[in-house]
């Protein structure tokens, strides 16, 4: 085989990637969407231009969950299967970069080291925790409940470590005070260290990386991984039944939502140099649910512009009352049950269709 | 060699033995159908040799090799395809992406499309190729699923109820596409009540009645028995 034989089918290989940015399990496509996302990407590359730094940094804590809420679009939503966990696999790589960071410092870019360990503890976990839900067959509200216990016991077991033996190496784990003092995300720079302190160049780094998932997970879910996903949640007997180890397939799509969960409870650790407890809590392993229900769980754009909108809503309510903001956000997810299942925001974007759909309906009548 | 034997095959559900020492065997290239009253044991016999059951005692072998113990996607893998009685299909996913899904083990790209169409076409769904598969009719279902089995190209394909709820035309369309499958090599084994189709596809006939092989023959010798008619009319069972 020669070098030219290879190259094209290399090429191939890259396009049939590329193509799989549309498809059939992600609402957009065709120049027209392409040009709107190209047009909100410089939109949002602008903003900080005209914004000031506290804002900006703001924004960048809405941004951090979103990977959070992507990897449950993908494991719920596309797979079918809903779990409580995400906050666990957050918290859990939230701890591990503190624990990492605190012990050996910033330099040589090492705070980029422990993200990616960070990443990959929470999904050593989630393999270890999703071979026994997924090998074990167990299915449906039983799957939420174990996984909601498990964040619960982490949150319970976190929150009993604030005396001084529990520490590890000099990262004390310091219970509901949580953990503090980990060094931000730098970047390491012949001129010297870039510190991604929450303003204009964390912004940056944290709106490429939700452009990059995005785009990612949109390749992921229209592969052949993401047809038998679909496949599983639609009829999992079938699915099996076509000659798919239907466990693997969504282990696989657990671990790579833990991650996901983990690359957010790293940034928002790093971001707020703190994390606590409670951001395992039982209202905080139920509110990714209202984010990707009420957006579209299953479709990863619904999803994020669900989460980023649920999530600016939140927070603007809070200046009331977080317990108000609280019950507006149940109240928000009773009312997509009952009027739009599917999700607000994927309702929205499928109406002009459906509109057609009905008009055209209505002429041949 | 038979494709598909069955030894000494038992079945309990506590205190229920559904499946009684069940010596069944299943020639390659041959149109089977198992009938029987209901609660015969039928549908555990099939999920019995799909792996969705594993059997109390006995033993299963296709193709030579002992599938007892197999997990059901290991069957499937080994050339076992099956279609159940209420249609398995993927109702929120478009018709071909039914069959994309089912394809897509052996073949990518163009010649992928290719197949799509050649089987949209054999099972006279072409027109319904973009249609959200549980907006089709139930006769559509079942005659896509069939086409998600077969995609699979297996040596042995079940059927579980091929025709339920389907009209008289459309039963007779199903008999006439599981013969040009077996005309292509593909063994058939199917559960089934209707009487008429059975005439249609069989070229052997098993009746199973609480759990055991009552009778077995050509659908002519079966339709000649009368303790199997008697058994129908409920009066067969005298012990």
């Amino acid at each position: 085989m020669t070098l030219s034989d290879v190259q094209p089918r290399r090429r191939s290989r890259l396009a049939a990637a590329f193509s799989r940015l549309e498809g059939p399990q992600t609402m957009g496509r065709g120049p027209g969407f392409w040009a709107g996302f190209l047009i909100v990407v410089a939109l949002a590359s602008a903003y900080p231009l005209f914004s000031d730094g506290y804002t900006v940094g703001n924004t960048v804590y809405f941004f951090t969950w979103t990977f959070m809420a992507m990897g449950l679009s993908l494991i719920w939503g596309y797979g079918g299967a809903l779990s409580f966990g995400q906050t666990a696999f957050f918290g859990l790589a939230g701890y591990t970069y503190g624990v990492l960071t605190i012990n050996i410092g910033a330099e040589y870019g090492f705070t980029l080291v422990a993200l990616l360990l960070a990443m990959l503890v929470a999904g050593a976990l989630a393999a270890l925790i999703g071979y026994f839900l997924f090998f074990g067959r167990i299915t449906g509200v039983f799957l939420g409940i174990v996984t909601l216990s498990i964040t619960l016991v982490f949150e319970r077991f976190m929150a009993q470590t604030a005396g001084p033996q529990w520490a590890i190496g000099s990262a004390r784990l310091n219970g509901y005070n949580g953990m503090s003092g980990m060094p931000p995300l730098t970047i390491p720079w012949p001129s010297g260290d870039i510190v991604l302190y929450p303003d204009v160049t964390l912004y940056y780094v944290v709106l490429g990386l939700v452009v990059l998932v995005y785009l990612g997970l949109r390749m992921l879910v229209n592969s052949r991984f993401g047809n038998v996903l679909v496949a599983i949640r639609e009829n999992p007997e079938r699915a099996e039944m076509l000659g798919y180890d239907i466990r693997k397939y969504q282990l696989g799509a657990f671990v790579i939502g833990a991650m996901l969960a983990g690359l957010s409870g790293v940034l928002y650790t790093a971001w707020g140099q703190y994390i606590t407890p409670s951001s395992m809590s039982i209202t905080a392993a139920a509110l990714p649910i209202v984010w990707v229900a009420v957006g579209g769980r299953s479709d990863l754009t619904a999803t994020l512009v669900g989460t980023l909108v649920v999530l600016g809503g939140f927070q603007a309510l809070t200046i009331y009352g977080s317990q108000y903001a609280l019950i507006v956000m149940g109240a928000l997810l009773v009312v997509t049950v009952l009027v739009a299942p599917e999700g607000i925001i994927a309702a929205i974007a499928k109406l002009p269709a459906r509109l057609r759909a009905r008009s055209q309906k209505g002429e041949a009548v | 060699m038979a494709l598909l034997q069955t030894s000494g095959l038992n079945k309990h559900f506590g205190g229920l033995h559904v499946t009684n020492d069940v010596n069944f065997d299943l020639q390659p290239g041959e149109i089977h159908c198992l009938i029987g009253p209901n609660g015969a044991g039928k549908s555990t016999l099939f999920r019995l040799i799909l792996g969705e059951h594993l059997p109390s005692s006995g033993t299963i072998h296709y193709d030579g090799t002992d599938i007892t113990t197999a997990k059901p996607f290991q069957r499937i893998r080994k050339g076992i395809s099956v279609k159940f009685q209420v249609p398995g299909i993927f109702k929120a996913l478009k018709v071909r992406q039914n069959l994309e899904i089912a394809l897509q083990h052996h073949l990518e790209g163009h010649s992928l499309g290719e197949e799509i169409d050649r089987l949209l076409e054999f099972l006279n769904l072409t027109d319904a190729a973009d249609q959200l598969a549980g907006n089709l009719s139930h006769g559509q279902k079942q005659w896509l699923e069939i086409g998600m089995a077969i995609s699979l190209k297996p040596k042995l394909l079940l059927l579980d109820e091929p025709t339920a709820g389907m009209t008289p035309d459309e039963t007779f369309a199903t008999g006439e596409m599981v013969q040009r499958l077996n005309a292509d090599g593909v063994t058939v084994l199917a559960v089934e009540h209707d009487m008429a189709f059975v005439r249609q596809i069989a070229q052997r006939v098993t009746v199973l009645h609480f759990g055991r092989i009552f009778a077995q023959g050509t659908i002519d010798d079966i339709v000649a028995d009368e303790r199997v008619a008697a058994i129908y009319l409920g009066e067969g069972h005298h012990d």
